[in-house]
């Protein structure tokens, strides 16, 4: 939908605001470009729809080089959303939405119908509304409306500026959600510039985190979470985030994948050489097919060296387990709980696939973020 | 006979009122063409200027001292250049409706949020289209007011007119002066007056009704 080749952008003072660019952003894709200020968001954007036109290298839109295309006519099959929101204060709502579609000479009717279509997307009565004038809506429906204007004449690709960077946090969310809502009906291909993270891994498909006019980071929003490129990214993601993350990371990324196995009928002295060899203190006890029975530690065993001969004697009924995919969360939170120190990991079958243990803390713990002697507040059910 | 009798006779006088509705007409004349004129010249000209920015300086500062120089001595200057009669004294009060026009037009065109500008840009508006539908309308209100300051002003610059013999209500006062009548001097300065006001109040009106609700103050 959009391709950036080397796209350099020098502005007549010098200043070089965008370096090199080579980005593709795919029909449909959700994506946000994030960066600190200044570092050519803005410019970036711009550049899609020819309001800045680059020094360097192509871009093309619908594989169409925009530099050979009449940039009134690019610019009328784009959606733009400008920082603020920029609604025309002389126009009533109705006109507002419809520019787009009168500037390509649809006719009253249709313009009404439109109109009548794409309030409700907001929840805006358009009786109500559409012969009111900007400054007799809130802020938030002023900005609702402005995402409107840019949907009006059915455009596939939308430009957004900081769209919700002047409401307050509350109106932003609700207008976050409702964007979302809307993108999973209309499938728009959507270039969105912010500077708020939570806002990006809120709405991207994909994140491009840019830095003094250079892509620092392309992916995902787990991508960039869970693998930040470098100490950049991950200073502009935060800590909490990351932490929050990859308390969401699954168990299996964590287990500990071969853990010590012996069967119900192994002997306790047996057992200990075992331990002892392997350099653990607990053995997961399985059946002939790998499911799981119980774990046993060294402590069990000594305590009932006595009385018991066999592994099987002395495990306990219902070991507690998780199942792939759990959250590593969800698995800590249950090893404080019930105070275990291993936790089994298993599949469907209850066949045993990985082991829980306080290691893991320990390997959970030197992640990126989380750095030493953390104090977030995430970081509490661990150290207990 | 006391003065106050002597105000009241010439101002009963049949001929006095005759002369106070032609002169009216006249004064009418007199301001309304040179201020239509300035209109037609400065608004186009302040659009251009906000285009060509590095001529905007020396033309404001141009038609800024066309402005100060002092009005009997601009109505003299015409004089050799276009003879006496209506044409110079229009000449002369057309020259000084530019200014306030000019400067209007060109201040409120630059006042509109360039944020808008852009908006319209970006959604695809020519420079024409952006020019009518966005910068236009919303500098309206400050263009009109510049019209009306204008119009006010060459209102009562209008009485000097009658020294180049292009009649309005001057003539009425240069009689008042010339026979020490305070009644030809109200004759014609309180018409005067009452056309001031009236044009203020209904230029006024028009600019109200013709500014959409959405950016009426
Ligand atoms: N018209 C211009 N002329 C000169 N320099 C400019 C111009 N516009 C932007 N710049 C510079 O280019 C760089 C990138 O600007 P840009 O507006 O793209 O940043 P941004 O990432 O959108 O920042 P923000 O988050 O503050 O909006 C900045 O250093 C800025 O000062
Ligand atoms: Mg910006």
């Amino acid at each position: 939908m959009i391709r950036f080749e080397e796209v350099t952008k020098e502005y007549p003072d010098g200043t070089r605001a965008v370096k090199n660019l080579n980005l593709e952003i795919r029909k449909g894709e959700f994506v946000c470009l994030i960066g600190p200020s200044g570092c050519g968001k803005t410019t970036t954007l711009k550049m899609v729809n020819r309001l800045v036109e680059p020094t360097r290298g192509t871009i093309y839109v619908d594989g169409q080089d925009i530099m050979k295309v009449d940039p009134v006519q690019l610019r009328r099959r784009i959606g733009y959303v400008i920082q603020q929101i920029g609604l025309f204060p002389h126009m009533t709502i109705e006109e507002n939405i419809t520019l787009v579609p009168r500037l390509l000479g649809w006719d009253k009717e249709r313009c009404r119908r439109r109109v009548e279509e794409l309030l409700p997307l907001v929840g805006l009565d358009p009786d109500q509304y559409r012969h009111r004038y900007p400054r007799e809506l809130s802020g938030g429906q002023q900005q609702r409306v402005g995402v409107l204007r840019a949907l009006a004449a059915e455009p596939d690709l939308i430009l957004m500026d900081e769209p919700f960077g002047a409401l307050d946090p509350i109106t932003r969310e609700a207008l976050q959600d409702e964007l979302k809502k809307l993108q999973s009906k209309l499938h728009k291909t959507i270039l969105f510039v912010t500077h708020d993270m939570d806002e990006a891994l809120k709405l991207a498909d994909r994140i491009v985190l840019m830095k003094d006019g250079e892509v620092v980071q392309d992916g995902s929003p787990e991508d960039l979470l869970r693998h930040p490129a470098n100490d950049f990214v991950a200073a502009f993601i935060g800590r909490e985030r990351m932490a929050a993350a990859v308390g969401a990371t699954p168990v299996e990324e964590l287990m500990i994948r071969r853990p010590v196995t012996a069967g119900p009928n192994k002997g306790l002295a047996e057992a200990v050489q075992l331990m002892r060899q392997k350099r653990v203190d607990s053995v997961v006890v399985v059946d002939e097919e790998n499911r799981l029975l119980g774990v046993v530690t060294a402590r069990e065993i000594q305590q009932h060296r006595d009385r018991a001969r066999t592994l099987g004697e002395i495990m306990s009924g219902e070991p507690a387990c998780v199942e792939v995919g759990a959250p590593v969360t969800e698995a800590l939170q249950r090893m404080f709980v019930e105070r275990l120190d291993h936790l089994p990991v298993v599949d469907r079958e209850r066949r045993l696939v990985g082991l829980i243990t306080r290691t893991t803390l320990v390997d959970l713990l030197s992640r990126e973020g989380w750095p030493n002697g953390s104090t977030g507040g995430s970081s509490q059910g661990v150290s207990a | 006979m006391n003065e106050w009798e002597r105000v009241l006779r010439v101002l009963s006088d049949p001929a006095v009122h005759r002369a106070v509705w032609v002169q009216t007409g006249q004064h009418i004349y007199l301001s309304v063409v040179p201020v239509l004129a300035a209109t037609l010249v400065a608004v186009p000209l302040g659009i251009v200027l906000t285009r060509a920015r590095r001529l905007a300086e020396p033309v404001m500062n141009l038609v800024g001292v066309l402005q100060t120089l002092p009005s009997l001595a601009l109505l003299a200057f015409m004089i050799p250049l276009l003879g006496i009669g209506r044409l110079p004294a229009m000449a002369a009060l057309f020259l000084y409706a530019l200014l306030p026009i000019l400067r209007n037009t060109y201040t409120g065109l630059r006042a509109v949020d360039p944020a808008l500008i852009e908006a319209g840009r970006g959604m695809g508006m020519t420079s024409w289209q952006l020019l009518f539908l966005v910068e236009l309308p919303l500098a309206f209100r400050v263009i009109m007011s510049g019209i009306r300051v204008a119009t006010v002003l060459i209102i009562g610059w209008a009485t000097l007119a009658a020294y180049v013999g292009a009649g309005g209500l001057g003539d009425l006062i240069l009689t008042g002066f010339a026979t020490v009548s305070a009644g030809h001097i109200i004759a014609g300065g309180v018409p005067v007056t009452l056309l001031a006001i009236l044009a203020d109040w209904a230029l006024g009106r028009l600019e109200r009704a013709v500014t959409p609700r959405g950016i009426r103050v």
